[in-house]
């Protein structure tokens, strides 16, 4: 069992050997995943100790306090937080090998390539087809709302291997060449006029058998542990008491005495309780995680906090008035990730409504709610026995 | 950093006081015995506060407790907003209790009525309005004489219907005091009114050159009187807890059991998304009614945490209850269904010990966000 100790002397032990001020960044992210400090809940080998995840906090808190140079969270989410725990959990030795170091070190960037046009939140209806040919499939179709497609150089895929059966069984799961012949990253500009996310076109693009992930057939199986750890990823975020989107809005009411009026204020101490509850529930999330006993409230959260962050928004250019009026940069960029705090309120606004929409719409997750946590009938299915190819679209 | 979960003994605390309820406050007999002249169930009270010992968990051993904290009193709080249990816990053990622990316990008259309030043989209630927010101004109703006698009029003091002993707020010639009076005495005439929470009672209190004993003087006696309302309303939250608690499970139940349509009521989406909700609700107001209870038991952030669980359990009760109402449909507009006295309890606490907008007004200089 590994202790703190154990973890504070691995610490030690890394950073005499590679000084961060004198190590190259690339050689320190290096050491420290072969030192199975990266991610230590891991297997020994892949960047871990087997420890507990709980224990994280203390190694990422000694390294960042030593002045340690880490990856960059935002840049290798998807990776992070969705293709490493499917690969650890699917994969093979040789893809564990492969894959996870790369993807760690941030050598090599991460997309998704679940969502198509006519498949969001009823993903098991996808087109994408892959075809046996030898020992590689061909790959067509098209995928959307893809985060970071244009500088990712994998990405995890789900494809439609069997359009005879079911449209969940009929399913593969595939790791992707980003920078294969046949793939085409468009930019898809968005309600804020940047282009955060993408189309991206797959054109008879060749991915070998030994880049599948799980059985065919089985991509349904597979694609569930991805989509549970991105609701995990989001719900499991820790902030502090009048952080986050209220805490923007807070900082505004502080420094500007003149645009305040009593009706805002009572909707701002509103919105405040809701931040300081959600926060507490977060922590009680987490407490029960490391005793051991996950609870099924991350599903409530993300709800929760998207209505949250839409109505701190809200209230922002609203508090604003005259200047919530004018936005700050209408013209076409590709951030590296979402910011909320890197640019003005409308953005904040705009940016938003995307939160009750991506990883699973607020509707989705009230279904999940309502059938798996509190066991109330599910809707009546007619997709369940119909051949994929049967069903209307 | 706090503990927001439940712990082994509270758990065990916990399913005592459950199973009792189960047995003794079935909704059917709580609803007949509003009707009747004894509302309250004394035996029922005498089980949970001697024999289970709920009445003495945050009275220390030494004062003839049990020495264990607000945390577990939150717990039999949940069970009471579970249950409507007709029993006066919120008055004697929680409000009149806190009061007396918040004085100098070292006096004979506070050791000895506080041993009794703990072994659950003495019925107390503080002779306030149930309506009063922690950080009111401190009452002026009742004025002290020279000679020590109370004379004043409140209305609505919870349980005072069944007190014994009454922990007044009085203005003397000295300034504020907290006085002790036997209701038994002469001077003293408790009017019953009718409650709008059928299982909760409020009474009127009379006081006319009544007896009494000053257990604490003007440089305490606001403190201890805030002490003890600020120590109820976090504990509120917990009861409002287990009242959203009731709510969402016996509105699943029945719409699991209901069909319509030829479906079970449950299988619309329109239903379970309201349902999805509550349950979101409930996640939230469990996890500031956590934290009140274990800010109150370590002394840590107490202010913050009272408002947040006030401002934010009141209406997630209240919500819980009308949809519960709603969605049972017209079964849940009859008396014979207990939902109603679930509705009256989640009013009636949402006004009791301040309202929600009182709270977020208190919390606003808290945490420096001005008017």
């Amino acid at each position: 069992m590994t202790t703190v100790d154990d973890l504070n002397r691995r610490v030690a032990e890394l950073l005499a050997a590679y000084p961060p001020e004198s190590t190259p960044r690339q050689d320190f992210l290096d050491a420290r995943f072969d030192a199975g400090l990266a991610w230590i809940h891991f297997p020994e080998g892949l960047g871990g100790l087997n420890a507990p995840r709980s224990l994280q906090s203390v190694v990422d808190k000694e390294l960042a306090a030593a002045g340690a140079p880490d990856n960059d969270k935002r840049r290798i989410g998807i990776g992070l937080g969705m293709a490493a725990p499917t690969i650890l959990a699917f994969g093979t030795p040789e893809q564990h090998q492969r894959f996870l170091r790369p993807l760690w070190t941030e050598r090599e960037v991460w997309c998704q390539l679940f969502s198509e046009p006519g498949a969001g939140s009823d993903l098991a209806a996808l087109g994408t087809h892959a075809v046996r040919d030898g020992d590689d499939w061909l790959v067509t179709g098209q995928k959307v709302w893809t985060s970071g497609a244009h500088k990712s150089q994998w990405a995890i895929l789900v494809t439609r291997t069997d359009p005879d059966v079911p449209k969940h069984r009929g399913m593969t799961y595939f790791l992707c060449d980003m920078t294969a012949p046949g793939v085409e990253v468009r930019p898809l500009r968005q309600i804020t006029g940047e282009a955060e996310f993408n189309e991206v076109f797959l054109s008879e693009v060749r991915i070998p058998d030994a880049h599948r992930l799980g059985a065919v057939g089985e991509g349904w199986k597979v694609a569930q542990t991805t989509l549970m750890n991105e609701r995990v990823a989001i719900g499991g975020t820790e902030f502090p008491r009048d952080g986050g989107m209220v805490g923007v809005v807070t900082e505004v009411w502080r420094e500007r005495p003149e645009l305040r009026t009593s009706e805002l204020h009572d909707r701002l101490l509103k919105l405040w309780v809701e931040g300081e509850s959600l926060r507490l529930v977060s922590s009680r999330l987490r407490q029960q995680l490391a005793a051991g006993a996950p609870g099924p409230e991350g599903s409530a959260v993300k709800v929760a906090f998207s209505e949250l962050n839409q109505a701190a928004s809200g209230l922002e250019i609203e508090l604003l008035g005259d200047e919530g009026l004018r936005y700050d940069d209408w013209t076409m960029r590709r951030p590296d990730g979402v910011n909320f705090l890197g640019r003005e309120a409308g953005y904040r606004y705009l940016r938003a409504k995307g939160n009750s929409i991506e990883g699973g719409t607020s509707e989705v997750l009230r279904n999940i709610i309502a059938e798996r946590v509190l066991g109330l009938p599910s809707e009546p299915r007619i997709d369940k026995d119909v051949a994929w190819k049967d069903l209307p679209r | 950093m706090s503990d927001l979960l439940y712990s082994e003994v509270e758990e065990d605390l916990r399913a005592s006081v459950r199973d009792l309820f189960k047995d003794r406050a079935e909704p059917a007999a709580l609803i007949t015995r509003t009707e009747t002249a004894e509302p309250y169930d004394l035996n029922l009270w005498r089980t949970l506060a001697a024999d289970l010992g709920a009445a003495g968990l945050a009275v220390p051993e030494a004062l003839g407790g049990h020495g264990a904290s607000a945390r577990e009193v939150a717990v039999v709080m949940e069970e009471l907003g579970r249950s409507v249990a007709p029993v006066p816990y919120l008055g004697s053990a929680v409000l009149a209790t806190s009061a007396l622990l918040a004085t100098d316990t070292a006096q004979a008259e506070v050791a000895e009525r506080l041993g009794k309030l703990a072994a659950g043989t003495l019925i107390g209630a503080l002779a306030v309005p149930l309506s009063t927010a922690p950080g009111a101004e401190f009452p002026s109703a009742v004025t002290a004489a020279a000679d020590g006698t109370l004379t004043g009029r409140v209305r609505s003091v919870v349980d005072a219907s069944v007190a014994e002993l009454l922990v007044v707020p009085a203005v003397g010639p000295d300034g504020p005091g907290l006085y002790t009076v036997d209701a038994a005495s002469a001077g003293v005439t408790v009017t019953e009114a009718i409650s709008l929470d059928l299982t909760r009672r409020i009474a009127d209190v009379t006081l006319e050159n009544a007896a009494a004993k000053r257990v604490a003087d003007a440089s305490t006696a606001a403190s201890a009187l805030d002490t003890a309302l600020v120590t109820a309303a976090g504990l509120l939250a917990s009861e409002q807890l287990g009242i959203a608690e009731w709510a969402l499970t016996e509105t699943v139940r029945y719409l699991k059991e209901r069909y319509q349509f030829a479906r079970q009521v449950g299988s619309f989406q329109s239903l379970k998304h309201r349902l999805a909700n509550l349950y979101t609700d409930l996640v939230n107001a469990r996890a500031t009614a956590r934290y009140a209870a274990d800010c109150l038991a370590s002394g840590d952030d107490i202010a913050i945490a009272v408002a947040v669980a006030q401002a934010r359990n009141s209406p997630i009760a209240v919500h819980a209850a009308e949809e519960a109402i709603q969605l049972h449909g017209g079964i849940g507009m009859t008396w014979e269904h207990p939902a109603h006295l679930y509705l009256k309890r989640a009013k009636s606490d949402e006004i009791a010990l301040g309202t929600p907008g009182r709270h977020r007004a208190a919390l606003a200089p808290l945490i420096d966000l001005p008017a």
